[in-house]
């Protein structure tokens, strides 16, 4: 390590003097180092790799990098050693391998490139690797290790037994170690099943596949026996990762359907429009995204209250210009508000475009949680999963424990009673469908990230949505809840052997079903409210 | 005779005049003016005109239910669909070792999907007769378990308008899928004849517009029979107080039941003639968008009177045709404007207003009864 440290330290200092005096190449190690390799024989190229891995120069890996993907060429005339950045075309865009200087272009005539085979190339990766396995970063360190799974050769043996000596990262040792036992059950060690066994890498079940298949009768039977735990354990995995992508469907269901729940389930009114409001929503999100172009983070978390509001005034104007027209005509309001739902849609494909759109997805929110080598859980979806929650229990706070929610369901109950004790019938319809609207906005914000952003989006969820709504007994928040989650995980449970479009089938016929069974939803609503 | 009776009515014998002696009309200028006069109606708009008579008898079968059942029905268009299926499935096998792979029995796309024999649903569509017979049954089967489902457990209003809707994108979802031996989102086509006709030539279209004519005058019968006899009588009071009906002994799920399925066999029918027509049948007519819309052309028509339900499903539709002439983007904005000036301006539709054009004059129609919401007010 220290040598490595010094090196580097001289390293800096000689990059940051190089440009000035450009005879100190001359002095670098690394121009005799690549001149070796680009002039060696056939048979010296992998003594000539060996030299470049091993000197410890920091730079080693760029260039054996640039080797292995056929970038490192030499200037005919000079003999110079150049890093072609791009091979299109003509001109070559060149730069120094050893300042990383851009040398401006040349014409690939000039150039010669410096021959890989496949053998080598080969070799190369393993070597890579174990340059890898000395960074200082953990994770290029870890991520090295993995990639040597089922990759060790000979003599990367006893390089990687050292490693394990001074290797002080727990999970890297662990890799490491698989790593050396996947080689050495290739090579009919018994001992080295134990080491496999309670791993969950498709590199070390293929190796215990592959040595459950061999002729040596012991390492038969103790693959198997390594190979049955593994498989249980991976059951056990994939019953999680199952329930997550169910819980993570639910929580989709339970957005798209918790303003619908409002609407529908508080107010009766049918809101048929309701998906082109989560459209509404999500094309905000990507519309802040054209404003914020350098910041989707930003705009992301933006787009939380501006989909609200978009979506709300939306759905104002809809209360306002028609819904209210049509009290206690549900069937007519339905109709209606699918006119309305036509025409938002090809209003966005008329004024933005038929096409979807994308909407970025921002660092902190992309990539997942590695829970062990068979489970990881994507971090979207996991946000996704907790946004639904909050606005649950936002909505069930506001209309337990504040004065609109007191209204809102007084009006519901009885509308005349609730106007003679003074409450703005009115006024709280516009609040409620407001609200309903609004959170079928943060559906949008929300489903953004998940799914294609287009003209319709909503139309693939206001089924869903309804049959949440209708399958958790209209009228009741925690009916929604508790169906569209279960209703996520069933399908999810389903599609494994049923196949995605035949599990959503056999989930709708269940509802359908379900319904004739229970009319008024899985928690029907009691006395005076359910006879509205 | 309850099938008679109607011919009596003034306003069916209006109706029945108007149809006839359109079919006449289209048919002479057909036939007899020569090609190159302004009177002469093409063959290609002869069975546009016929596809507007298959809308029409589906419309005349949603009006039965919604009209006169109060059951607002979001899914007719899978009835229609299946009815279609049952006819593409034997148009399909006509077309014999004519088609691209020139198998003796395996439809093309079978052939092409490598399936070996013939899946057993599949078998008996060679006879037009039993393809004739499951034009009625497929639908009417499938209405009599769902609404028996249904009305058994007293599912009404809106939820059993969501259902049908559920079960009209459950069955879209299903024939899509190419596993279901239906073509997949190809669906059934490439036609050949019907009945020994072959079907591209312009006698044989205009004798399916004349058929589909004559189709919608039974149709338009059946259901007028229907809604003029008793058991009309108590369905339309099943519609407007369900809880007395079934109070005074009524037995509401039967009613319900029977005219149900029978408005579903209706809706087959015009499927199975509109799929010669159009010479196609794909899943996209099991789209909960198309049933949907359905029900505007009826509402645009005017609710509970039949003859509104034709008048709106060719309104709509030509309405349709121009549009995606002229200006298709615009022709969803029109779409969805209708459904909204219908139902807040013309709650009874174009028959309601031309209905309170002569009121007094006349006898009380059916929608006089609380037309909102189809129920009384029960507070």
């Amino acid at each position: 390590m220290g040598i490595i440290r010094s090196l580097t330290l001289m390293l800096i200092a000689l990059t940051m003097v190089s440009p000035v005096a450009a005879q100190d190449q001359e002095d670098d190690p690394g121009q005799a180092l690549l001149i070796n390799l680009a002039e060696a024989r056939p048979a010296q190229v992998e003594e000539a790799i060996n030299a470049i891995a091993t000197s410890g120069d920091v730079r080693a890996r760029s260039w054996l990098d640039a080797y292995g993907s056929n970038r490192l060429s030499q200037i005919k005339d000079s003999g110079r050693i150049v890093i072609v950045l791009n091979n299109r075309g003509r001109d070559w865009t060149i730069a120094d391998p050893l300042t990383g200087e851009q040398l401006g272009e040349m014409s690939r005539r000039e150039l010669n490139r410096i021959n890989i085979n496949n053998a080598i190339r080969g070799q190369l990766e393993g070597t890579l690797a174990m340059l890898d396995l000395d960074a200082e970063d953990r994770k290029v360190r870890l991520k090295s290790a993995e990639d040597m799974m089922g990759k060790v050769e000979a003599p990367l043996v006893e390089p990687l037994e050292q490693r394990l000596e001074v290797e002080e990262d727990a999970k890297v040792r662990e890799r490491i170690a698989a790593a050396l036992a996947i080689y050495r059950v290739g090579e009919g060690d018994v001992e080295a099943v134990d080491v496999l066994a309670g791993s969950l890498h498709s590199r070390a079940r293929a190796a215990l596949n592959n040595a459950a298949a061999s002729d040596n009768p012991e390492l038969v039977t103790r693959a198997t026996q390594a190979l049955g735990t593994i498989e249980q354990k991976l059951k056990l995995n994939s019953a999680a990762e199952t329930l997550y992508f169910g819980l993570s469907l639910g929580s989709v269901l339970v957005l798209a359907a918790i303003g619908l729940a409002i609407t529908f389930g508080v107010m009766g009114v049918i809101n048929m429009a309701h998906g082109e409001l989560i459209m509404l929503g999500a094309y905000t999100t990507w519309g802040m995204q054209q404003l914020l172009p350098n910041q989707p983070g930003l705009a992301l978390i933006l787009s939380i209250p501006a989909g609200f509001m978009v979506a709300a005034t939306a759905g104002i104007i809809i209360e306002r210009s028609v819904i209210q027209y049509l009290k206690g005509r549900p069937l007519e309001t339905l109709l209606a508000t699918f006119g309305i739902s036509l025409i938002l849609q090809q209003l966005v494909r008329t004024v933005i475009s038929p096409q979807n759109r994308t909407v970025v997805t921002p660092e902190w929110m992309s990539g997942s949680l590695v829970i062990n080598d068979a489970l990881s859980l994507t971090l979207n979806r996991m946000y996704v999963l907790g946004f639904a929650l909050v606005v649950f229990f936002l909505l069930m706070l506001i209309m337990r424990k504040t004065r609109l929610g007191l209204e809102v369901r007084a009006v519901t109950q009885n509308r005349n009673m609730a106007r003679s004790m003074g409450i703005r019938a009115t006024r709280v319809d516009i609040m409620t469908f407001a609200l309903g609207s609004g959170v079928a906005g943060l559906a949008g914000v929300a489903l953004s990230q998940l799914t294609n952003v287009g003209p319709n989006l909503g139309q693939n969820y206001i089924i869903d949505s309804f049959m949440v709504v209708v399958f958790g007994g209209v009228g009741n928040l925690w009916g929604t809840l508790i169906a569209g989650l279960s209703l996520g995980t069933i399908n999810q449970l389903i599609e494994p052997w049923a196949g995605a479009v035949l599990a959503k089938i056999i989930v709708l016929v269940f509802i359908i079903l379900f319904i004739q069974k229970r009319p008024k939803g899985l928690f029907p609503q009691k006395g005076r409210a359910a006879e509205g | 005779m309850w099938l008679t009776r109607p011919l009596r009515e003034r306003s069916t014998q209006i109706f029945l005049g108007v149809l006839f002696a359109a079919l006449v009309v289209v048919t002479f200028l057909h036939l007899f003016m020569p090609q190159d006069s302004a009177l002469h109606v093409s063959a290609y708009t002869v069975t546009l005109l016929g596809k507007y008579l298959c809308y029409a008898l589906l419309a005349v079968a949603v009006d039965l239910v919604w009209g006169y059942l109060g059951i607002l029905s979001l899914g007719h268009g899978a009835f229609f669909a299946l009815g279609g299926y049952a006819m593409g499935m034997y148009l399909m096998r006509q077309i014999g070792d004519r088609g691209t792979y020139g198998d003796p029995v395996l439809p093309d796309f079978m052939v092409f999907l490598n399936w070996e024999e013939l899946p057993w649903y599949w078998l008996g569509f060679d006879m037009a007769w039993f393809a004739f017979i499951m034009v009625l049954l497929a639908p009417g089967l499938l209405a009599l378990v769902f609404g028996f489902l249904a009305f058994r457990s007293r599912v009404t209003g809106v939820y059993l308008s969501i259902i049908t809707q559920a079960l009209t994108f459950a069955l879209m979802l299903a024939f899509f899928r190419n596993e279901m031996g239906f073509g997949g989102n190809n669906g059934l086509t490439d036609f050949r004849d019907i009945l020994g006709f072959n079907l591209r030539t312009d006698a044989t279209r205009l004798g399916l517009f004349i058929a589909t004519g004559i189709a919608l005058a039974i149709g338009y019968l059946i259901c007028r029979g229907i809604v003029t006899s008793k058991l009309g009588r108590v369905s339309v009071a099943c519609r407007d107080a369900e809880a007395r009906a079934r109070f005074l002994g009524y037995r509401v799920e039967r009613v319900q039941l029977f005219v149900f399925v029978v408005s579903a066999m209706l809706a087959g029918v015009a499927g199975a003639l509109y799929v010669p027509q159009v010479g196609i049948i794909n899943p996209s007519e099991f789209s909960p968008i198309f049933s949907i819309e359905i029900v505007v052309w009826v509402a645009l028509g005017g609710r509970a009177t039949l003859y509104g339900a034709v008048i709106g499903a060719i309104l709509v539709n030509y309405a349709k045709t121009v549009f995606t002439g002229v200006m298709p983007d615009a022709w969803l904005f029109a779409l969805g404007g209708l459904f909204v000036l219908v139902t807040v301006f013309l709650p009874k539709g174009i028959a309601g207003l031309l209905a309170s054009r002569r009121k007094k004059k006349d006898e009380p129609t059916d929608t006089d009864r609380n037309p909102d919401t189809g129920k009384e007010a029960t507070a």
